[in-house]
C-alpha cells in the first residue's frame, strides 16, 4: 500500500467544498442560459424578419382607386355603339380620363404644369384599364359611368399613409396642390381602397401601383416543371443504381464522393455551369424557363438523389427477400416492390428539393433571366422572370412603393414555400406511421 | 488466484463480525414515468464490505445501483422516493448537490469508458473539476497512487500521455477504476465490471475489488455465481424490482429462503 | 426537318417498335406463357430501347457539333485579309446579325452577306442531316432488334441490362456536372489569363473591371485585381460565422444537453424554417432593414458608414447560416456516446463540466467541419451580397463601409449586356474558378474530417 497525497473526505464535507460547487452551478448556469439566449435570439430575428415583411407589405395588398365619371360619347367610338376591339383601341382613352378628372376637380387647369400635375394622380396604366373594360363590355359606349382606376403609386402612398402628408412639401415627392386634390376627391367619397387583384392576376409592369407576379409565377411553374422532369428521373435511377445495384469500388465511390460534394458548391456556379453549356454550346436561348429548369435540376440533383436513396434504403429487406423468392428478376424486385414502397419518401424529397428550387435566384442571374419581362411566357422557350428573380428586381427599383410590392411578391412566395413544406411533412409522417 | 481461494472462508467472519453502516436504504421506489422499476427497495450497504447484486436481467439492479449516487437525475421522467442516507445524511434532501454525493460514491461502468484524454488527464479529470490537488507536483503523486491502487501503475506509467482509449480492454477498466478511486470516494459502485472482458482481465479486477474492499464499500452487480461467492461478503436478490433477500452470501447461497431466490440459484447452477 | 420534328418522329416510331415487338410474341406465345423465355412486353420494351436510345444519343451528339461547326467551316473559309485582327466569334455573331436581319447591322459587304447565307444553309444542311439520321439510325436499330426475337430470346434479360447501363449513365450525371464546371471553368478562365496577366489578377490590389464598348478598345481596360474582392469576401464570412458561429454552436449544445424534450421539439423545426427561407428574401431584409439601421449606428459612433456595408450583409448572412450550423453541431453533439457523459456525471462533474471538458472535445473535429463548412456556403452566398454588400471594391476592414465579394462580381459582370469574350465577361469566369476551388478545398476537408470523426464512434 502506497501512502495516500491526502485524504479528501474532510476537504468534501467542508464549507469551501460546498462553495465551490455551487460557483461550479452558476457556470453551468451561464453556458444554459447562453443556449436559451442564442434560441431566443434566432427566434427573434426569424419573427422580426417575417414582422418587417409583413409591414413593409401590409400597403400593397391594398390598390388605391379613384372614382371617375369617364363619359364615352358613342361619337369617339369609330362604329359608335358597334364599335369592334380594333377600333376600341384606336380611341385616345388618356384623353376621356384626364377629361373625366378635370371635371371632378373643378375643371381644366390653364397650366399645362398644372394639367400633369393633375394627371398624376392617376395611374399611367389607368386608360389601358378603362380600354380593357370597354372592350370587354361594349355596352358602356355612348354613356356616362363610373370606373374605379387605380391612382398613381405617389397618391396611393400619400393616401395609405406611406408617406405623411404632413411634411413640408420639399421632403416630399408630391406636391401641396396634388395633396389637396386627392383630399378634396376623398371628401367628394371618390377615393377607395380596394383588394389589389393587379398583384396576384397581372404581368410585371414599370408602374408599381399595376404591377403583378402573375408573369412570375407562370415563369417559375415552367421553370419548376422542367427541372421536376429532369431531376426526378435522373435522381431515382441515380438512387437505385447505387443503393441496389452499385458494387463497393472506386466508381461508386467516385459518384458518392461528387454527389456530396456538389450539394455544397455554391448555386452561382451552376449558373455559370447552364451559361456555358446550355446556352454557349447547345445554343438553347437565354432567360428560358428550359435553361432556368435545367441549371435547378443540375442543382437540386444531389439533394433529390440524398432524399431519393435515403426513401429506397428504409424498405425492409425482408420485402426484397420475398420478391427475389418468388423469383422476380433483381430489376423486377426494384420496380415492382423497392420503389412503390420508396414512394412516399421520394416524393417527400422531391417536393423539398422544388422547394429549394422555388427560392433560388442566383443561378438564374447568370443565364439571363434579369430582363424585363412584360408578358407571361407561354413556352419552354420563351423569356420568363420567375418569382424569386422578379422579387429582385423589384427590390432594386427605385420607386418607394415597389419596396411594399417587394414584400408582398416575398409572401406570396414564402406562401408557396409553406404549402410545399406542409405537404412534405404531411407525406413524411404517413411513411412514419407504416413502419 | 490465492487470494480468490481463501475468500470464502473469510468473507462471513467479516460480515458476522458487525459493521458499522455505510448507506441505508429504507423503502426506496424508482418511477420511470408511469414504469414502477424499484418496489420498497430497503437495505443496508456496510462500511468496508462487498455487496453484490444479483437477480434476472431487467430486474432493476442498475437502476437501484444508480439512485445510490443520484445518477438516476439525469434521466428525464424518473422519480426516486423513500429515504437513502450516506452516513445519517439523506442524499435526496433538496439541500444536498448531486456533484457531491458522486464524489462521495464513485461508480465503474459495466462496458470501460475511458475518456478520449491521455492517461493522466482521465486520472486527473475529477480532482481538477473538484479542486482536491495543488499544484503540478501534488496531481503527479496523486495520479501514481490511485493508478498503483488499481494495479496499473507498472504498465502504464510510460505512456501516461497516451490516449486511454488506446489501452486494452481490462487495461481500460482498471483505469476508470483508478479514475474513480483518484477521487477518494467512501462508495464504490461497480456495475458488472467484467462482464466486456476475458478471463484473464477479469480475474485481474476480481481481486482488486477483494483489495479495494478494505478502504471502501463497494456495491457490485454480477450475473456471476462463482464471482459472487468469491468476492461478495453479503448479497442480495433482486426480483421485479423488489429485493427478494439479502444475507451473508455464504448463507443465502447455501440456505435460500425465498422460493425466487431458490429458483434462481438453481436455474444457474443447474 | 427540325431536330424537334425528328425527336417526335423517333419517340413515335419507338412506340410502334413496341406494339410490334409486343403483337410477334403475342404471337409466338400463342396462350402458352410458359412457352416463352420473357414476357411478350419485354419484347416490346426490347425493340421500343433499341430503336430510342442510340437515335437520341446521335441528336444530342448533332445538336452540340451543330452548335459550333458550320460557323467553324464559314468563317475558316473567309478570306485571311478580312480576319486580320478579328476575334473568329466575334465575325460569327456578326454573320448571325446579318443573316437575322437584325436591327443595328451596318455597313454589310457582299463578302459578309455571302458567308451569312452560307452560315444559313449549312445550318439547315446540318439540321436535316441530324433530323434523317436519327430516323433512319431509329429504324436500322428496330430491324436489328426485330430479328433475333422468338420464344428462346432472353428479351427480359437484354432489356434489364439496358436499363442498368441507364442507371449507371444517371448516377454518372454527377461526375459530368462536376467535370463541365471545372472543364468551363478553366476553359474560360485561360482564355481571360491570355488576356489579363496572372500576376495581376492573383496580386493586383484594385478591381475595376471596365467595359469594352468598342473592339478596339480590347486590351486598355481597367484592372483585375482579385485582393480586395477576397479580402471582402473573406470579411462578409468571417462577420457571418460571428454570427451564426456562436448562436449556432450554443443553441445546438442547448437543445441536446439541457432543453426539456417539448423545448427541443418546438425551438427545432422553428430554427429550421430559417433555412427554408430563399436567399433573396434575406437580401430585401437585409437592404431595406439591416442596411439602414447599421448605417445609423455607424454614423452615431463617428465613423464612416455607408448605406450597403459589410456587416449589414454579413450579419444577415450569419442569421441565415444559423440553422446549417445548428444542425451540423446537433448531429456532432448527439453522436459523442452517453457513456462518457455518465462517466464524467459519475465523477462528480456538473452538466456544464461535462459539456465543457468531455462532450466538446470529444466533438471538436465534428464541429470544426461544421464551421468549415458553413464558412465554405457563406462564401458562396450570392443574393444577400448583392442586394446589401455593395458594389465597390474597397480595400478596407471597417464592416462599416461596403465592399464586395467574388459572388457579388461575378452577377454584375455577367448581368450587363457583354460579347462572351470580353476580358470583363471572362474574368466572371476567373472568379468562379477561384471560388469554386475555396470551397472545394473547404468542403473536401470538412468532409473528410466529418466522415473520419463519424467512424470513430460508430
Amino acid at each position: 500500500m502506497t501512502d495516500r497525497p491526502e485524504n479528501f473526505t474532510e476537504w468534501y464535507t467542508s464549507e469551501r467544498f460546498n462553495v465551490g460547487v455551487r460557483r461550479r452551478r452558476t457556470r453551468e448556469g451561464v453556458l444554459r442560459g447562453l443556449g436559451m439566449v442564442s434560441i431566443l435570439l434566432a427566434v427573434t430575428m426569424l419573427v422580426t424578419l417575417f414582422g418587417s415583411i409583413f409591414y413593409q407589405a401590409r400597403t400593397a395588398f391594398v390598390q388605391t382607386q379613384i372614382g371617375l365619371e369617364v363619359a364615352l360619347p358613342a361619337a369617339e367610338f369609330d362604329g359608335g355603339t358597334q364599335a369592334g376591339a380594333d377600333a376600341i383601341k384606336d380611341v385616345n382613352f388618356r384623353g376621356l380620363v384626364a377629361d373625366a378628372l378635370y371635371a371632378s376637380l373643378g375643371g381644366r387647369p390653364d397650366s399645362r404644369g398644372a394639367r400633369r400635375e393633375m394627371l398624376a394622380l392617376i395611374s399611367a396604366d389607368a386608360s389601358f384599364q378603362l380600354m380593357e373594360r370597354v372592350i370587354e363590355e361594349p355596352s358602356l359606349i355612348g354613356q356616362q359611368s363610373r370606373f374605379w382606376l387605380p391612382a398613381s403609386d405617389d397618391m396611393h402612398n400619400i393616401v395609405q399613409g406611406v408617406v405623411d402628408r404632413d411634411v413640408t412639401e420639399d421632403d416630399r415627392r408630391t406636391s401641396d396642390a396634388q395633396i389637396n386634390w386627392i383630399e378634396r376627391l376623398e371628401d367628394q367619397g371618390m377615393v377607395r381602397s380596394a383588394f389589389a387583384w393587379d398583384l396576384l392576376l397581372r404581368n410585371d409592369s414599370r408602374d408599381p401601383e399595376v404591377a403583378g407576379i402573375f408573369a412570375g409565377v407562370v415563369g417559375s411553374a415552367l421553370m419548376l416543371t422542367v427541372t421536376l422532369v429532369v431531376s426526378l428521373p435522373l435522381g431515382v435511377a441515380a438512387a437505385v443504381y447505387l443503393e441496389e445495384f452499385a458494387p463497393k469500388n472506386w466508381f461508386t465511390r467516385l459518384i458518392d464522393v461528387n454527389i456530396r460534394n456538389l450539394a455544397a458548391v455554391p448555386s452561382i456556379v451552376f449558373g455559370l455551369l447552364a451559361l456555358a453549356v446550355f446556352i454557349r454550346v447547345f445554343g438553347m436561348p437565354r432567360s428560358s424557363p428550359l435553361v432556368g429548369g435545367l441549371a435547378l435540376s443540375l442543382l437540386t440533383l444531389p439533394t433529390m438523389i440524398i432524399a431519393a436513396r435515403a426513401a429506397i434504403a428504409a424498405v425492409p429487406p425482408s420485402l426484397r427477400t420475398a420478391a427475389m423468392e418468388l423469383g422476380a428478376s433483381k430489376m423486377q424486385t426494384v420496380s415492382k416492390v423497392v420503389l412503390p414502397n420508396a414512394l412516399p419518401g421520394i416524393l417527400t424529397g422531391t417536393i423539398i428539393s422544388m422547394a429549394e428550387a422555388l427560392g433560388e435566384t442566383a443561378p438564374l442571374l447568370m443565364i439571363g433571366m434579369v430582363a424585363f419581362v412584360a408578358d407571361a411566357p407561354s413556352s419552354f422557350l420563351d423569356p420568363a422572370a420567375p418569382l424569386p428573380v422578379q422579387i429582385y428586381t423589384w427590390s432594386t427599383s427605385p420607386e418607394r412603393a415597389f419596396a411594399a410590392k417587394t414584400a408582398a411578391a416575398i409572401i406570396v412566395l414564402l406562401l408557396f414555400l409553406f404549402l410545399m413544406n406542409a405537404a412534405a411533412i404531411y407525406l413524411r409522417d404517413r411513411v412514419q406511421k407504416k413502419w | 488466484m490465492e487470494t480468490t481461494l481463501e475468500k470464502p472462508e473469510t468473507a462471513p467472519d467479516r460480515a458476522a463480525a458487525g459493521h458499522e453502516t455505510k448507506m441505508e436504504c429504507s423503502e426506496v421506489n424508482v418511477f420511470y414515468g408511469d414504469f414502477h422499476a424499484i418496489r420498497d427497495a430497503t437495505l443496508n450497504v456496510h462500511a468496508r464490505e462487498v455487496l453484490a447484486l444479483m437477480g434476472p436481467s431487467g430486474c432493476g439492479k442498475t437502476t437501484f445501483l444508480r439512485c445510490l449516487n443520484r445518477m438516476n437525475d439525469a434521466i428525464e421522467n424518473s422519480r426516486v422516493t423513500g429515504r437513502i442516507l450516506l452516513d445519517g445524511q439523506d442524499i435526496y434532501a433538496p439541500a444536498i448537490d448531486p456533484v457531491h454525493i458522486r464524489t462521495r460514491v464513485g461508480m465503474v461502468a459495466q462496458a470501460p469508458n475511458p475518456f478520449p484524454k491521455s492517461v493522466y488527464d482521465n486520472i486527473a479529470f475529477g480532482p481538477r473539476l473538484h479542486g482536491f490537488v495543488k499544484g503540478r507536483a501534488e496531481m503527479d503523486q496523486l495520479v501514481e497512487h490511485s493508478l498503483r491502487r488499481a494495479g496499473l501503475w507498472d504498465e502504464v506509467k510510460d505512456k501516461l500521455d497516451e490516449r486511454g482509449t488506446d489501452l486494452s480492454g481490462g487495461q481500460q477498466q482498471r483505469l476508470c477504476i483508478a479514475r474513480a478511486i483518484a477521487n477518494d470516494p467512501e462508495v464504490l459502485l461497480m456495475d458488472e465490471p467484467v462482464s466486456s472482458l476475458d478471463p484473464n482481465a477479469a480475474a485481474i479486477i476480481e481481486d482488486l475489488i477483494t483489495e479495494l474492499s478494505e478502504d471502501y464499500s463497494i456495491v457490485l452487480i454480477t450475473h456471476s455465481m462463482e464471482q459472487t461467492r468469491r468476492v461478495a461478503d453479503r448479497t442480495a436478490f433482486f426480483y421485479l424490482g423488489e429485493i427478494a433477500e439479502i444475507g451473508i452470501t455464504q448463507d443465502v447461497f447455501d440456505n435460500p429462503r425465498d422460493p425466487r431466490t431458490v429458483d434462481f440459484i438453481r436455474g444457474a447452477f443447474g | 426537318m427540325t431536330p424537334a420534328i425528328a425527336t417526335y418522329g423517333v419517340l413515335l416510331l419507338s412506340v410502334f417498335g413496341y406494339l410490334l415487338g409486343l403483337r410477334w410474341a403475342l404471337r409466338l406465345e400463342a396462350g402458352r406463357v410458359r412457352a416463352m423465355h420473357s414476357r411478350p412486353y419485354y419484347h416490346g420494351m426490347w425493340v421500343a430501347l433499341c430503336m430510342l436510345l442510340p437515335a437520341v444519343i446521335f441528336l444530342l451528339a448533332g445538336l452540340a457539333l451543330k452548335s459550333f461547326v458550320p460557323e467553324w467551316i464559314v468563317v475558316r473559309g473567309l478570306p485571311a485579309d478580312y480576319m486580320e485582327g478579328k476575334r473568329a466569334s466575334l465575325v460569327a455573331a456578326r454573320l448571325w446579325s446579318i443573316a437575322n436581319e437584325q436591327f443595328g447591322v451596318s455597313n454589310v459587304q457582299p463578302l459578309e452577306q455571302a458567308a451569312a447565307d452560307r452560315l444559313v444553309w449549312l445550318n439547315k444542311l446540318a439540321d436535316w442531316i441530324i433530323g434523317l439520321g436519327a430516323l433512319v439510325i431509329s429504324i436500322l436499330m428496330g430491324l436489328y432488334a426485330l430479328r433475333p426475337i422468338d420464344r428462346a430470346f432472353q428479351a427480359r434479360n437484354a432489356t434489364e441490362r439496358i436499363f442498368l447501363w441507364i442507371l449507371i449513365a444517371c448516377s454518372a450525371v454527377a461526375i459530368l456536372t462536376t467535370v463541365g464546371i471545372v472543364f468551363t471553368l478553366i476553359f474560360d478562365s485561360l482564355r481571360f489569363f491570355a488576356m489579363v496577366s496572372p500576376t495581376e489578377f492573383f496580386f493586383g490590389l484594385n478591381w475595376r473591371p471596365i467595359t469594352a464598348i468598342r473592339e478596339g478598345q480590347l486590351g486598355q481596360e481597367g484592372s483585375f485585381g482579385f485582393i480586395p474582392v477576397l479580402v471582402g469576401t473573406t470579411q462578409i464570412a468571417m462577420l457571418a460565422m460571428l454570427v451564426a458561429g456562436p448562436i449556432g454552436l450554443f443553441s445546438a449544445i442547448y437543445m441536446v444537453e439541457f432543453a426539456p424534450h417539448g423545448v427541443r421539439s418546438t425551438a427545432k423545426p422553428v430554427i429550421e424554417v430559417l433555412a427554408g427561407i430563399p436567399t433573396v428574401v434575406y437580401g430585401f431584409f437585409a437592404a431595406t432593414l439591416v442596411a439602414p439601421l447599421v448605417r445609423d449606428f455607424g454614423e452615431s459612433l463617428g465613423i464612416p458608414s455607408s448605406s450597403e456595408s459589410a456587416l449589414a450583409a454579413g450579419a444577415v448572412m450569419g442569421i441565415m447560416i444559423i440553422p446549417f450550423v445548428s444542425s451540423l453541431s446537433d448531429d456532432v453533439i448527439s453522436s459523442v456516446p452517453g457513456r462518457l457523459r455518465q462517466a464524467a456525471y459519475s465523477l462528480g462533474a456538473t452538466r456544464g463540466e461535462t459539456i465543457v471538458r468531455v462532450v466538446l472535445p470529444a466533438a471538436l473535429p465534428g464541429l470544426v467541419s461544421a464551421m468549415v463548412l458553413a464558412t465554405s456556403r457563406a462564401i458562396g452566398e450570392t443574393m444577400i451580397v448583392v442586394m446589401a454588400a455593395g458594389l465597390a471594391a474597397n480595400l478596407t476592414l471597417n464592416p462599416f463601409e461596403a465592399v464586395t465579394t467574388i459572388t457579388v462580381q461575378i452577377t454584375t459582370v455577367l448581368t450587363g449586356d457583354q460579347p462572351f469574350d470580353s476580358p470583363m465577361t471572362l474574368s466572371a469566369f476567373a472568379l468562379a474558378l477561384a471560388l469554386f476551388a475555396i470551397t472545394l478545398m473547404l468542403n473536401l476537408f470538412a468532409l473528410q474530417v466529418m466522415e473520419r470523426y463519424r467512424d470513430q464512434y460508430d
